[in-house]
C-alpha cells in the first residue's frame, strides 16, 4: 500500500519539506546531522542540502545497542557507524525516518555517547507515529499520523532519489 | 545426527570447525565481522552486545595471541572475561574436563572459549552441553590437536576477501607444515566451501598428511613449482614442538627448500599477499625480508582477528 493508494499515509516529499522548514530556522547553523541507517542516513544527507549553514553529516547503525538483541539476535547487515566528526562538544540533530516506540532513538543517544561528548542532541523525524515505550519526543517532526500496531511504516528511496512511505504488514514477523 | 554446531534451526550456536559448515555460515560471519573492525577507532573500544555475559577462556594449552585477541574481542562486546590458568587449577588435581565444565556453568558461564592438545575436546564440551539441555551456553573452538582452528581459519578467509575482494579466480598456496597443522585444515575446508578454484599445498612429503588430495587441494613438493601464479601464500609455523621423530633434517636444511624468501616469492603474482598465523620462526620457514616486507599481511591479520572473533561470538550467542 504506498501513498498514493492510501490519502492517510502522508508523501514523503511533502513531509521532508514541511520537516525542512521546521528545522530551519531553529537548528544551530553549525549542528551535525546524524542518520539512523537506512531511513534516517538517507534524510541527514537531503536535510543538509536544503538547511543554509554547516551541518556536517554522520550515521548511526544501531544494531550494536538494540534492546532486542539477546531476543532476536544481530538483524540483517550492520553497517559501520561513521561519523566524520568530533563529537565531544558538538551540537547534533538526530534523524530518523519513523519515531515509534522511542528504542531506536534511545539505542542511537547511547552508541552517539561512545563516540563522546555531545553538547546537545535534538531529535528530528520525518513520521511521528506515536505509540512510545519510552520518555522520548521529536523536537522536529514532518507528519504525525496513527496507525494500528500490526502495521510497520517503511520509508523507500528510488534509484532518482525520491523517497516514499509505504505501510507493510508486520503480522507474520 | 545433526551437526553440533547447528540448533534445530540451522543457525550457529557453538564453533567448533569450518568442516561441513554451509557457505551462507561463513560468509555471515565474515559479513557481520566488517563493521566490527571499526569500534576500535571509536572514543569508547566497546559495545553493549554481550553486556552481563560470562566469557571462561579455557586454555588448557599455551597461546599468547589467541587467547588475547578472544579476550579483547570478548571485552569490546562488554562481556566478562574469566581466564582460567588451567595448569595451576583442579585439571592437576584430576578433575575431568567434563566436571570443570560443569562447576563453571554452576558459576553461570555464558560461553567458553577452548583450547585443547586433544582433538575433539571443544566436541565434547558442547555435545556434553546439549545433551544437558544447556543450550544458553556456547562453545568457541580455539584450536584443538591437529583437528581444527576455526576462528583462524576465519580470520584468514576475512584478510583474502579483504585484499583481494572475492574467492573466485583466487589461487591459494599453503605452505610447509601441513600434517601437523589445525589452521592449514581449517583454512582449506573455508576456502574450498566459499568455492576457491585452486588450492595447492606446498611441503615435503613428510610433512604433508596422506591422501591430502582428498581435501581437495594439487600438492606439490617443489616451492617454485607450487608458488607459480599464486594470489595468496600462506606460510604455516614449523611445529618443532609437535614433531615426533625426525621428519626433517634440521631448519637449515628446511630454510633452504621451503624457507619462503623473496627470490622465491617472484614466482608468484605481483600483487601476492603473504600470510601467517604466527608464532613465526624467522629465518626458518619465512625470510625476515619477506615477513617485512610490503606483500606481508601478517600484522593486519592480527587486527582483523579481533573482528573476526567478535562476530562469531555475538552470533552464536544470540542463538
Amino acid at each position: 500500500m504506498s501513498a498514493a493508494d492510501n490519502p492517510d499515509i502522508p508523501d514523503a516529499e511533502a513531509a521532508l519539506v514541511v520537516l525542512a522548514a521546521r528545522m530551519r530556522d531553529a537548528v544551530m547553523h553549525d549542528a551535525a546531522f546524524v542518520g539512523i541507517y537506512s531511513g534516517g542516513a538517507w534524510l541527514a544527507e537531503r536535510l543538509a542540502a536544503m538547511i543554509p549553514g554547516n551541518h556536517r553529516v554522520g550515521f548511526v547503525d544501531v544494531s550494536y545497542y538494540r534492546d532486542d538483541y539477546a531476543t532476536s539476535g544481530l538483524k540483517g547487515g550492520a553497517r559501520r557507524s561513521d561519523l566524520g566528526f568530533d563529537v565531544d562538544g558538538a551540537t547534533i540533530v538526530l534523524i530518523d525516518d519513523v519515531l515509534y516506540t522511542g528504542r531506536s532513538v534511545r539505542a542511537a543517544i547511547n552508541e552517539l555517547f561512545d563516540f563522546g561528548r555531545p553538547a546537545r542532541i535534538e531529535l528530528a523525524v520525518l513520521v511521528d507515529r506515536g505509540g512510545r515505550e519510552l520518555p522520548i519526543e521529536a523536537d522536529y517532526v514532518g507528519a504525525r499520523l496513527v496507525v494500528a500496531r500490526d502495521l510497520s511504516i517503511v520509508l523507500s528511496k528510488d534509484p532518482g532519489g525520491l523517497l516514499a512511505l509505504a505501510v507493510e504488514s508486520t503480522a507474520g514477523n | 545426527m545433526r551437526n553440533p554446531q547447528l540448533n534445530a534451526n540451522g543457525e550457529l550456536t557453538h564453533l567448533l570447525t569450518l568442516e561441513g559448515l554451509p557457505a551462507e555460515v561463513i560468509r555471515h560471519i565474515l559479513d557481520t565481522a566488517q563493521p566490527f573492525a571499526s569500534i576500535a577507532e571509536r572514543e569508547v573500544k566497546k559495545v553493549p552486545l554481550l553486556r552481563g555475559k560470562a566469557v571462561f577462556n579455557l586454555f588448557f594449552e599455551n597461546s599468547t595471541r589467541t587467547r588475547t585477541t578472544f579476550e579483547i574481542a570478548a571485552k569490546r562486546l562488554s562481556a566478562d572475561v574469566i581466564n582460567l590458568n588451567i595448569g595451576a587449577s583442579s585439571t592437576s588435581k584430576g578433575e575431568s574436563l567434563l566436571d570443570t565444565v560443569d562447576n563453571l556453568v554452576a558459576m553461570n558461564a555464558d560461553m567458553f572459549v577452548v583450547r585443547h592438545a586433544q582433538s575433539g575436546a571443544p566436541h565434547l564440551i558442547a555435545a556434553h552441553l546439549n545433551a544437558h539441555r544447556r543450550l544458553h551456553v556456547h562453545v568457541v573452538n580455539a584450536g584443538d590437536g591437529r583437528h581444527a582452528h576455526p576462528t583462524q581459519g576465519l580470520l584468514d578467509l576475512y584478510t583474502i576477501r579483504h585484499y583481494k575482494g572475492d574467492f573466485g579466480g583466487l589461487t591459494v598456496a599453503v605452505v610447509g607444515d601441513v600434517l601437523h597443522s589445525r589452521v592449514a585444515r581449517s583454512l582449506i575446508h573455508g576456502l574450498t566451501t566459499l568455492g576457491t578454484p585452486e588450492v595447492r599445498v606446498i611441503g615435503p612429503r613428510t610433512l604433508l598428511p596422506t591422501r591430502v588430495e582428498g581435501l581437495g587441494v594439487r600438492v606439490f613438493n617443489d616451492m617454485r613449482d607450487g608458488l607459480a601464479g599464486c594470489d595468496v601464500v600462506v606460510v604455516l609455523r614449523l611445529q618443532s614442538e609437535r614433531m615426533k621423530g625426525a621428519l626433517l633434517p634440521s631448519a637449515g636444511e628446511y630454510f633452504k627448500h621451503y624457507g619462503l624468501t623473496q627470490d622465491k616469492l617472484a614466482a608468484a603474482k605481483a600483487d601476492v599477499i603473504v600470510m601467517h598465523p604466527g608464532p613465526m620462526n624467522r629465518g626458518v620457514e619465512i625470510d625476515s625480508a619477506v615477513a617485512d616486507g610490503d606483500r606481508s599481511v601478517i600484522l593486519p591479520q592480527v587486527t582483523f582477528g579481533i573482528a573476526v572473533r567478535m562476530a562469531v561470538m555475538s552470533i552464536i550467542a544470540a542463538n
